[in-house]
């Protein structure tokens, strides 16, 4: 297709979410909300939906629901009830799941994203609503059987629905990042995409530039990944708009983006349209939201990413980039914080940080919280190296033992011998050897070559394992050589 | 107006399968129902708000406690069928 073809159709793409809530217990009963135990060992008649069972709503699962309400933005709504959702499948035992229809808890929020030209959009939350999760089958194609395990059936779950203002697949991932990003900071989910914690459906449709009305849209499921949601929309994108310049109608229906063929195709449907015949929930009394239980939920909020990133930039002069890393992990926000107690220079604190510290997490797989790691300690390798005790290549191998070892910066500078090495004499021995072993080089910056002189120092270096002071031995080049 | 395909579109959803006799039977029944029902629309309730439960009550909830769950062998006793502790059902594909 060509860029004139792409360039006559907008993109129009909204986001449903679903987010499995990490509470002790299911929503409606008093079984463990787990993952990954035995198959149907966390039940009881009322997740199974036997007769004569009463569900009664877990009070933390509506507190989480009210805390993503208000960190998305939205209206909290005083008059809560729970609707049933007919429909009938093996994973759903009561053959209706308990949901909520027009009166859920959120509603009306938005969040900014950063669209790809760098400006700031606001994406609006049409709804963030409470409901249960259904049981997990797996598909035996030997023995030509399906097998149901009902422990996350009633697990809690919010799905958070965006009205359709997403422009382009790279939209639709900043918006889901930025997404998990301040749900993680609630710490109501792990929002793991490949644990099926977050899950994502999108709704495609185009329509040419300019135009109101919105064209045929089809729902895209199987979205496992965040890179697969960017995948899948594109391809979808793609087709659509193949499909249009082709003559060719879409037609509305659900797709499943299929990972390893790269592409989607159409999900298989039954004949009858879905039809769930919504009706409140008979076995669930409504709920009034306090006001001041709202409030106090909202005080109860921690700093949320946008607003921490604001923060760092302006009361520690952090560049856009350093903060966008610090806020990843608002443990990691919180060590540059008490680092800079420490150390006056926040520039080079990032450095460290987003440096060798994350490269050391990485490496280990590891987060900040479990590696023992103290802003005091951290620092004093900033201060060594800024005192010239401490060569940059030599800070960080420390950084590496202190970690391992759980040892001072100085103990471990006194078993290894890293101390760096400022002594003239020794370092102008040092610079001697390698004059005579590159005398290439050395006649080069005797004519001259300035650039020459940061191979030599590198030699130096690595002669002396990281120790010589590399200023000190550029000075004693150039004395010695021009 | 209810027609008879209303009524077995009804009846397909909630899995109940009728006899073409049954079908036009309930179809006038339903017609009644029906309109004795839409009598409720010929009020005025501008000021009413919508029952949304019979009962006086509101924001029951418990706390989050683990409290114990069945076994899976008391669980899988009501199974048709069971294999390595699921649900044994007939294949179903998405």
């Amino acid at each position: 297709m060509t860029i004139a073809a792409k360039q006559k159709y907008e993109t129009v793409i909204g986001l449903e979410v679903h987010l499995q809530l990490n509470t002790a217990t299911k929503i409606f009963c008093g079984c463990a909300n787990k993952f990954g135990e035995a198959p149907n060992t966390l039940t009881c008649p009322v997740c199974l939906g036997l007769p004569g069972s009463l569900p009664v709503v877990n009070a933390k699962a509506l507190e989480y629901a009210m805390k993503v309400g208000l960190a998305l933005n939205c209206k909290v709504n005083p008059f809560v009830k729970f609707d049933r959702k007919n429909y009938f499948y093996p994973d759903c035992p009561k053959a209706y799941q308990i949901s909520q229809f027009d009166l859920p808890i959120c509603s009306n929020g938005y969040l900014m994203i950063e669209t790809e030209e760098g400006e700031a959009k606001e994406i609006r939350i049409n709804r963030a609503h409470l409901e249960e999760d259904a049981g997990k089958l797996i598909h035996d194609d030997k023995n030509n059987c399906s097998l149901v395990d009902y422990n996350r059936t009633g697990t809690p779950l919010m799905e958070i629905v965006t009205e359709p203002d997403l422009r382009s697949a790279q939209e639709a991932y900043n918006y889901l990042q930025n997404l998990k990003l301040t749900l993680q900071y609630l710490n109501v989910s792990d929002c793991d995409m490949e644990k099926g914690s977050l899950r994502c459906d999108a709704n495609i449709s185009i329509r040419p530039m300019g135009a109101i009305k919105l064209g045929t849209k089809t729902e895209l499921k199987n979205m496992n990944s965040f890179k697969a949601v960017k995948a899948g929309l594109e391809h979808e994108i793609h087709r659509h708009m193949a499909a249009l310049e082709s003559g060719q109608a879409i037609i509305q229906e659900t797709r499943l983006w299929d990972e390893t063929r790269a592409m989607t195709f159409a999900m298989r449907s039954k004949e009858e349209a879905h039809d769930y015949r919504y009706f409140p929930e008979p076995d669930l009394v409504p709920f009034m939201m306090e006001g001041a239980a709202i409030e106090t939920t909202r005080k109860s909020l921690p700093e949320l990413p946008a607003k921490k990133r604001e923060r760092l930039m302006e009361q520690y002069r952090v560049s856009a980039y350093d903060a966008n890393i610090l806020i990843q992990d608002p443990a990691l926000a919180d060590f540059f914080e008490e680092c800079s107690k420490h150390y006056k220079d926040t520039k080079t604190i990032c450095n460290w940080i987003n440096g060798p510290l994350m490269k050391e997490l990485n490496t280990r797989k590891t987060r900040l919280a479990d590696i023992g790691l103290r802003p005091e300690d951290f620092t004093v390798l900033m201060h060594k190296v800024n005192e010239g005790i401490l060569s940059n290549l030599a800070a960080k191998d420390i950084l590496r033992f202190m970690i391992d070892t759980q040892r001072s910066v100085d103990t471990i500078i006194e078993e290894k011998g890293l101390a760096q090495v400022s002594d003239d004499s020794t370092l102008e021995k040092l610079v001697q050897e390698l004059i005579k072993e590159h005398h290439n080089i050395a006649e080069q910056i005797r004519n001259g070559k300035e650039s020459a002189i940061g191979f030599l120092v590198g030699q130096a270096m690595r002669k002396s394992q990281g120790k010589a002071n590399p200023k000190k031995i550029g000075g004693l080049i150039k004395k010695l050589l021009t | 107006m209810i027609s008879e395909n209303d009524v077995k579109y009804a009846a397909a959803l909630a899995r109940i399968h009728l006899e073409d006799d049954e079908a036009s039977r309930l179809t006038k029944d339903l017609e009644k129902i029906l309109d004795y029902i839409n009598k409720l629309n010929t009020l005025d309730v501008k000021d009413v708000q919508p029952t949304s439960h019979v009962l006086p009550l509101k924001n029951v909830y418990r706390e989050d406690r683990i409290r114990p769950s069945l076994t899976q062998k008391e669980v899988l006793k009501i199974s048709v069928e069971q294999q390595e502790g699921s649900f044994k059902v007939p294949k179903v594909i998405e």
